[in-house]
């Protein structure tokens, strides 16, 4: 793994730090009803979105799970937008009409996310066959998850993006659990790695969550699909530390308990990589990026909401 | 009906349907033909063929046999900018579509703010011809009419076919293309040059002042036989095409039937929710019901498709029973009069011959 500078350990952190507090922040706004849309938090999971869109390039793709704010906010995704949307305000990314599952900001090719598990892996495929034929080398990164894993279409996906060496790089977030059920119920074999490659597409994992690791394992598959090598495969583990869906915790339940989450927490990308940095440094950051999400925030509040006329636009492309 | 004649010639449906398709594929580079068998020596039932020649295996190619994820590489590839054309053997096996179709390629546009749009046609074939069977006859267009966002077009002559495909190629939307595949040896004169039949615009394919015939693809064809049959009873019935099912014209319709006073609607499939409800709920609910427009309608027995000759006749609608149907409407169930059965039965149906 190659050594980092310091302006991109910086450049890293900020992305990290903006995606954890933004979220934090719609957890706190979340019990007043102001944000009317089911959240889905990546708190916990920042490092996957950061090392990925980290290594892609401006013009590349990203298409994001319905757990899409981190991978949003990765790819350079406007904040103020993605508030503007969880508010169902006229400004949003998607004018108040997506919500918080359905995040999309084609102004940093981020492919709109689908509130269906495992639907957008084909769509971003289609991006991938149409980048394919423009031959200027740009790739889509599909995310997943580990319950995409299971959904019939993610083998024919798998299958066509080999066979059409597509310039798709797959990055499954597998955080061990489907809502509330665990790996242990639902997969025969943990050797997901194993059934990918049987496609004849490079698969790695990434157990622990490093967000040097996952970017240097991006930068690496993305050069070789660059070359026109076809799809490579990473599955990042990692682990979601609040609720499936919703601003709390859940750890009380029985499904899973506090001593599995400890050993994530330790490792936590955004409070290792902080404390790695220059404190001044570090302190800069950290108030910037709570300005802009303050400014987000109360940009959302004061924004318009859609006009009422409004809900029959979009039926139909004119 | 109404054909342009400059450069018109005899053609048949599954001629014309190639034709369209190989003119937009010129015209425009974004437009490409992809799904199982399109590119294979049958090209399917020869709406393909050659195409993969005159275009390359870049823009014409076979998928796997994976539907879902084809679908979703289609809607993907049109949100990218290009113009894909999805082909099914069968509309059967759009149900395994239909995340993909309902869930992101009608929703698309909508929920991402108009951020993207779904350029797609997605053509399947429907219809019987002997012994298609449970899983082969379905005809399930009144599903996707039921969802904003899509377009469903079901045109019944070559001619309209040509017409209909090149504005699915270029309409911005997904269009679900249905084609009945009784339809396709049947000729029509169409036009050399490039044109499109708009959608939203019923035709009017037959004046009459007694009954409003409306049928849906082929059932246009039986609702003109059974308006030669009713002559014999002197009962002049007027005979719609709706050409397209959404959007759908439902003001031709209406304007037809306060004048005949009477409406059968005749489809391709069951009338429970159906393409036939549809209808005649518009008319009801826009003054048919008080003028007093007598309605009914006719479809596929409410049962599945069976192969056997006997039942399978028994299944379809066909030329009789419309006539039969729109008879009782306008004469009541009072005395029972049947059509010529010799008469009764289509030509081009007579000329069909196994293995299909």
């Amino acid at each position: 793994m190659p050594a980092y500078p310091a302006p991109d350990l910086v450049r890293l952190y900020r992305a990290l730090r903006l995606i954890r507090r933004s979220e934090e922040e719609i957890a706190r706004i979340y019990p007043t009803d102001k944000i009317k849309s089911p959240v889905h938090l990546s708190i916990g999971q920042e490092a996957v979105s950061v090392g990925v869109c980290d290594a892609l390039r401006a013009d590349d793709f990203v298409s994001p799970t319905y757990r899409c704010h981190a991978a949003y906010l990765a790819k350079g995704g406007d904040l103020k937008a993605m508030f503007a949307e969880l508010y169902g305000k006229a400004s949003g990314c998607a004018r108040g009409r997506g919500g918080s599952m359905h995040m999309i900001g084609l102004d940093h090719n981020i492919i709109g996310a689908s509130a269906v598990v495992g639907t957008t892996v084909p769509v971003a495929l289609g991006y991938a066959l149409a980048l394919k034929r423009e031959g200027k080398g740009r790739v889509v990164a599909l995310f997943l998850g580990d319950g995409a894993t299971e959904e019939g279409v993610f083998y024919e996906s798998l299958n066509f993006a080999s066979l059409h060496r597509l310039p798709a790089l797959f990055v499954c977030e597998n955080n061990f659990y489907a809502i509330h059920a665990p790996l242990a119920k639902r997969w025969a074999t943990a050797r997901l790695c194993e059934r990918v490659a049987t496609f004849g597409i490079p698969a790695h994992m990434i157990p622990q969550s490093d967000v040097l690791e996952i970017r240097s394992k991006a930068a690496e598959c993305l050069e070789a699909i660059r070359a026109g090598a076809g799809p490579a495969f990473l599955e990042c583990h990692t682990y979601r530390w609040r609720e499936h869906v919703g601003p709390g915790e859940d750890y009380d339940f029985g499904y899973r308990n506090r001593d599995e989450l400890r050993p994530w927490q330790d490792k936590d990308a955004v409070s290792t990589l902080g404390a790695s940095l220059d404190p001044g440094e570090r302190a800069r950051v950290d108030a910037a990026v709570e300005a802009e999400i303050a400014a987000a925030i109360e940009a959302a509040e004061q924004a318009e909401w859609p006009d009422t006329r409004e809900l029959h636009n979009y039926v139909y492309a004119d | 009906m109404s054909m342009p004649t400059d450069g018109g010639r005899l053609l048949r449906y599954v001629d014309a349907l190639r034709e369209g398709i190989a003119q937009e594929m010129e015209r425009d580079p974004r437009v490409f033909l992809f799904g199982l068998d399109v590119d294979d020596h049958k090209g399917i039932q020869g709406s393909t063929l050659g195409l993969l020649d005159q275009f390359g295996p870049e823009r014409v190619f076979g998928t796997p046999m994976s539907e879902d994820a084809m679908t979703g590489v289609a809607i993907g590839a049109a949100m990218a900018g290009l113009r894909p054309i999805h082909v099914h053997i069968r509309m059967d096996f759009l149900l395994l579509c239909m995340n993909q179709l309902i869930n992101i390629a009608a929703k698309a546009h909508s929920m991402y703010g108009g951020a993207v749009r779904v350029p797609l046609v997605v053509r399947s074939m429907i219809g019987k011809s002997w012994g298609q069977g449970a899983q082969h006859s379905q005809a399930l267009y009144s599903m996707f009419m039921h969802v904003p966002g899509l377009k469903v077009v079901a045109p019944s002559n070559a001619n309209d076919a040509k017409g209909c495909m090149i504005a699915a190629i270029r309409d911005d939307n997904p269009v679900i293309f249905v084609e009945h595949r009784l339809l396709y040896p049947t000729q029509a004169v169409v036009p050399e040059s490039s044109y499109t039949v708009e959608f939203g615009r019923a035709r009017v394919c037959a004046r009459g002042k007694d009954i409003t015939l409306v049928g849906v693809s082929n059932m246009v064809v039986e609702c003109l036989r059974a308006r030669e049959l009713l002559l014999d009873a002197g009962i002049e019935a007027e005979v719609i095409d709706p050409i397209s099912l959404a959007p759908l014209d439902s003001t031709t319709v209406l304007e037809s039937a306060l004048r005949t006073r009477r409406l059968l609607v005749a489809d391709n499939t069951w009338t429970n929710c159906g393409a036939s409800a549809e209808i005649l709920a518009r008319v009801a609910e826009s003054g048919g019901v008080e003028a007093g427009v007598r309605m009914a309608r006719i479809g596929f027995a409410a049962t599945t498709c069976p192969p056997s000759p006997p039942l399978e006749n028994e299944f379809y609608p066909n030329p009789a029973k419309i006539a039969s149907a729109a008879y009782a409407l306008v004469r009541g169930n009072n005395d029972d009069w049947a059509p010529d059965p010799e008469r009764a039965a289509l030509s081009y149906q007579l000329q069909f011959r196994g293995p299909f």
